[in-house]
C-alpha cells in the first residue's frame, strides 16, 4: 500500500512540471509582451524597459521559466501588474471563498447523486428509475451558468427570497450571510448530482448482476445487508469520480461566480483575463490545476486503499 | 460540463475491450434501426434537433426575412407576445425570434466543429501512439497526461482568454480541450487491434502496415470514438456558449445563444422571461444531443439487446 501511495506521488511530479510548463508557455504563445500590451501608447521606451526589468520580462524565456517557477514553489507569484498588490494574498483570499461553494456544493450534490443513482438502480425499469434518470440527465445537460440565471429569476427577481448576488458582509449576522450562499450552491451542485447519480446507477446494475449478490441473497440475507455490500463494491469508482468532480468544482466555477458575483477564483481569474493581468492569471491557473492533480492523486490513494485489486 | 469524461472513457474503454473485433454486417444495422424505431424518446430527440438545424440554417426563411442586427430604440425589451415580435425583443430592440435562429447557427457551429477537430486530431494522435508505440507513443501519451491535469473549463477558458476572443478562437481553446480523452480511447483501441491474431496473420502475409490500419485499426477505433464524439456535442455546446458567455468567444452584434444570455443579463429585473430565453435554447439543444447519444448507444449495443 505505501508501496504503491510513493509510486503515486513520484508519478505525479512530472505531471505537476508538466502543468507548469504549459500555463507558462500558454501566456507565451500570444505575441508580443505583457507590459508592452499594458502600457500606454505614449510611454517612453526608457520606462517599458525599466518595467519589464522590474517584472522580469527582458530575460530569455528559459530563464523567465526557472525563475517563475523557484518563485513559485516558495508560494511567491510576485505582484500584480495591474494594482501592484501581492498575487499571493490575493489569491488565497479568493481560493478560500470558492472553497466555501465548493465544499457545500459537493456535499450536497454527491449526497443527491448517491440516492437518486441507488434508488434509480433498485428500482431498475420502473417508474422511480425512469424519473431519476431523467433528474440526472436534466443535470449532466443544464447550462449551470443558465441555471443560476433562472434560480436568481425565480427566487430574487419574481420573488424576494434570496439575494441575487454577491456574498454579504461581515456584518450582517450568520444567518444572513448564508442565504447568499444558497444559490450558488444549488446551482453548483447540479451538475456533480446528474453525473454522480448516473454512475452510480450504473455501476450498481453491474453489480447486482455478478453471481456474489445471488449468493448472498440465496444464503438468506435480507435487501438491506445486500444493498451494504453492493455499495462496498460500488464505491471505488464512484469516489474516483467524486474527486474528479470536486476538482471541477473548485476549477471550473468561473461561470457560476460570474453570474453570481461571488468573489472566488473563479472571478479573479475572469477579471485577470480582462486586466491582461499575466502574473495573477498564471498564478490562479497553476494553483488550480496542481490542486486537481494532487486531488487526484489522493483518489487514487483512496481507491487502492479500498480495493486491493487496485493496488498491483 | 466534461466531468462526464472521466467515467465515459472507463465505460468506452470497458466496451472497447468487451466486444470490438466483430465487424457490423448488414443485419446489424437493421436490428439497429428496428430497435431505434420502437424507442420514442430518441424519435422526439431527434426531431427536435432537426427543427433547431431547420430554423438555425433556414433562418431568413422562418423569420420572414427581418434582419437580425435591426433594432429600434422604441422596441427595446418588448415582453414574450408583442405583435410583431412573438417572443419580444432584446435591449437594443432586435427581435429576439429572429436572432434565436440566426443564433443557432453559431452556437451549434461553435459546439461542433471542436468536436469534429478533436475526433480527427485526436483520433490520428491516438492511432499514432497505439501503432507505433515505443518513444513516439509514450511522448504523446504522457503530453495528453498533462492536459488531462486541468480541469476542461479552466484550460478552455485559460487558452480563450489569452487567445483573445473570436469565434475561432473558442474552436481551438475547446478542440484543445478535446482532443486528451480522444487520443486514449483511440490509443488503447489500437494497441488491443494490433495485437488481435488475424491483424498478426495479415502482417505475417505481407499486409503493408497503411493497410491494415486502413482496414483493422481505424474500423475498431471509429465505433468507441465515435460514440464518445456524440455524447461530447452536448458538453461542447454548452462549453462554448459559456464562453461567449463570458465575453470570450463570439463578439457583439453577431448572434449566438451564450453572448444573448449574457446582454439580456441585466435586463433580468425589467423582462426576466425573454431574458431567459437564450439560455433555455442552449439547454433544449445540449439535452437533445445527450439524450439522442444515449438512445444511440443502447440501440447499437449489443450485448444489451440479446
Amino acid at each position: 500500500m505505501l508501496i504503491f501511495a510513493a509510486r503515486r506521488l513520484i508519478q505525479a511530479i512530472p505531471i505537476l512540471l508538466g502543468v507548469s510548463l504549459v500555463v507558462f508557455g500558454l501566456v507565451h504563445i500570444v505575441p508580443g509582451n505583457p507590459i508592452d500590451l499594458l502600457m500606454p501608447p505614449e510611454a517612453s521606451p526608457e520606462v517599458i524597459a525599466q518595467m519589464k526589468a522590474a517584472f522580469g520580462f527582458d530575460k530569455p524565456l528559459y530563464i523567465q521559466y526557472l525563475l517563475w517557477l523557484g518563485r513559485a514553489l516558495r508560494g511567491d507569484f510576485g505582484l500584480s501588474v495591474f494594482n501592484a498588490t501581492p498575487v499571493w494574498g490575493q489569491l488565497v483570499a479568493a481560493l478560500a471563498n470558492t472553497f466555501v461553494l465548493a465544499i457545500l456544493a459537493a456535499m450536497l450534490g454527491f449526497t443527491l447523486g448517491i440516492v437518486c443513482g441507488l434508488v434509480a438502480a433498485i428500482h431498475h425499469g420502473r417508474w422511480p428509475d425512469k424519473l431519476f434518470s431523467a433528474i440526472a440527465t436534466t443535470g449532466v445537460s443544464l447550462p449551470h451558468y443558465w441555471c443560476a440565471i433562472v434560480l436568481v429569476l425565480a427566487c430574487a427577481v419574481l420573488h424576494d427570497w434570496l439575494p441575487a448576488q454577491g456574498m454579504g458582509d461581515d456584518s450582517l449576522p450568520l444567518y444572513d450571510r448564508l442565504e447568499y450562499l444558497v444559490l450558488p450552491v444549488v446551482t453548483l451542485s447540479l451538475i456533480p448530482m446528474g453525473v454522480i447519480a448516473r454512475l452510480v446507477r450504473a455501476t450498481v446494475l453491474e453489480i447486482i448482476g455478478q453471481d456474489f449478490v445471488g449468493a448472498l441473497t440465496a444464503k438468506g440475507l435480507t435487501r438491506w445487508p445486500v444493498i451494504r455490500h453492493i455499495c462496498k463494491n460500488a464505491a471505488p469508482p464512484v469516489l474516483a469520480l467524486m474527486g474528479l468532480q470536486f476538482g471541477y468544482l473548485l476549477g471550473g466555477s468561473i461561470l457560476v461566480e460570474t453570474v453570481f458575483n461571488w468573489p472566488g477564483s473563479g472571478n479573479l481569474l475572469n477579471l485577470a483575463i480582462f486586466r491582461r493581468d499575466i502574473p495573477v492569471l498564471q498564478a490562479t491557473i497553476l494553483v488550480l490545476a496542481s490542486f486537481f492533480v494532487v486531488l487526484n492523486l489522493l483518489v487514487d490513494i483512496a481507491q487502492a486503499a479500498i480495493d486491493p485489486r487496485i493496488r498491483r | 460540463m466534461s466531468q462526464t469524461t472521466a467515467d465515459f472513457v472507463r465505460r468506452e474503454l470497458q466496451v472497447a475491450a468487451d466486444a470490438p473485433q466483430a465487424a457490423p454486417t448488414p443485419g446489424y444495422w437493421k436490428a439497429v434501426a428496428r430497435r431505434l424505431a420502437r424507442d420514442p424518446v430518441t424519435i422526439a430527440v431527434t426531431l427536435v434537433l432537426l427543427g433547431i438545424i431547420f430554423i438555425s440554417l433556414g433562418a431568413p426563411l422562418v423569420t420572414g426575412g427581418t434582419d437580425p442586427y435591426a433594432g429600434s430604440v422604441l422596441a427595446r425589451l418588448k415582453p414574450i407576445g408583442t405583435p410583431g415580435h412573438w417572443l419580444g425583443t432584446d435591449e437594443t430592440g432586435r427581435d429576439l425570434w429572429t436572432r434565436l435562429c440566426y443564433g443557432g447557427r453559431l452556437s451549434l457551429l461553435a459546439g461542433i466543429l471542436p468536436v469534429s477537430i478533436s475526433l480527427m486530431v485526436g483520433g490520428f494522435l491516438g492511432i499514432l501512439a497505439g501503432y507505433a508505440g515505443g518513444i513516439v507513443g509514450t511522448l504523446i501519451m504522457r503530453t495528453m497526461d498533462v492536459f488531462y491535469a486541468f480541469p476542461s473549463i479552466l484550460l478552455a477558458i485559460a487558452i480563450c482568454g489569452l487567445l483573445g476572443n473570436g469565434l475561432s478562437n473558442s474552436v481551438i481553446a475547446l478542440s484543445v480541450v478535446f482532443i486528451p480523452p480522444m487520443v486514449r480511447i483511440a490509443e488503447t483501441v489500437t494497441t488491443q487491434a494490433r495485437q488481435l491474431d488475424f491483424v498478426e496473420a495479415a502482417r505475417a502475409s505481407g499486409t503493408t502496415t497503411m493497410q491494415i490500419i486502413r482496414h483493422h485499426v481505424l474500423a475498431n477505433v471509429l465505433g468507441p470514438i465515435m460514440v464518445y464524439a456524440t455524447s461530447l456535442i452536448s458538453v461542447s455546446i454548452i462549453l462554448s456558449a459559456g464562453l461567449s458567455f463570458l465575453g470570450l468567444g463570439v463578439t457583439p452584434p453577431q448572434a449566438e445563444w451564450g453572448l444573448m444570455l449574457n446582454s439580456l443579463r441585466q435586463a433580468i429585473y425589467v423582462q426576466p422571461y425573454v431574458a431567459a430565453l437564450p439560455g433555455a435554447m442552449i439547454f433544449i439543444t445540449s439535452m437533445c444531443f445527450n439524450l439522442m447519444s444515449d438512445g444511440f448507444r443502447s440501440a447499437m449495443d449489443v450485448r444489451l439487446n440479446k
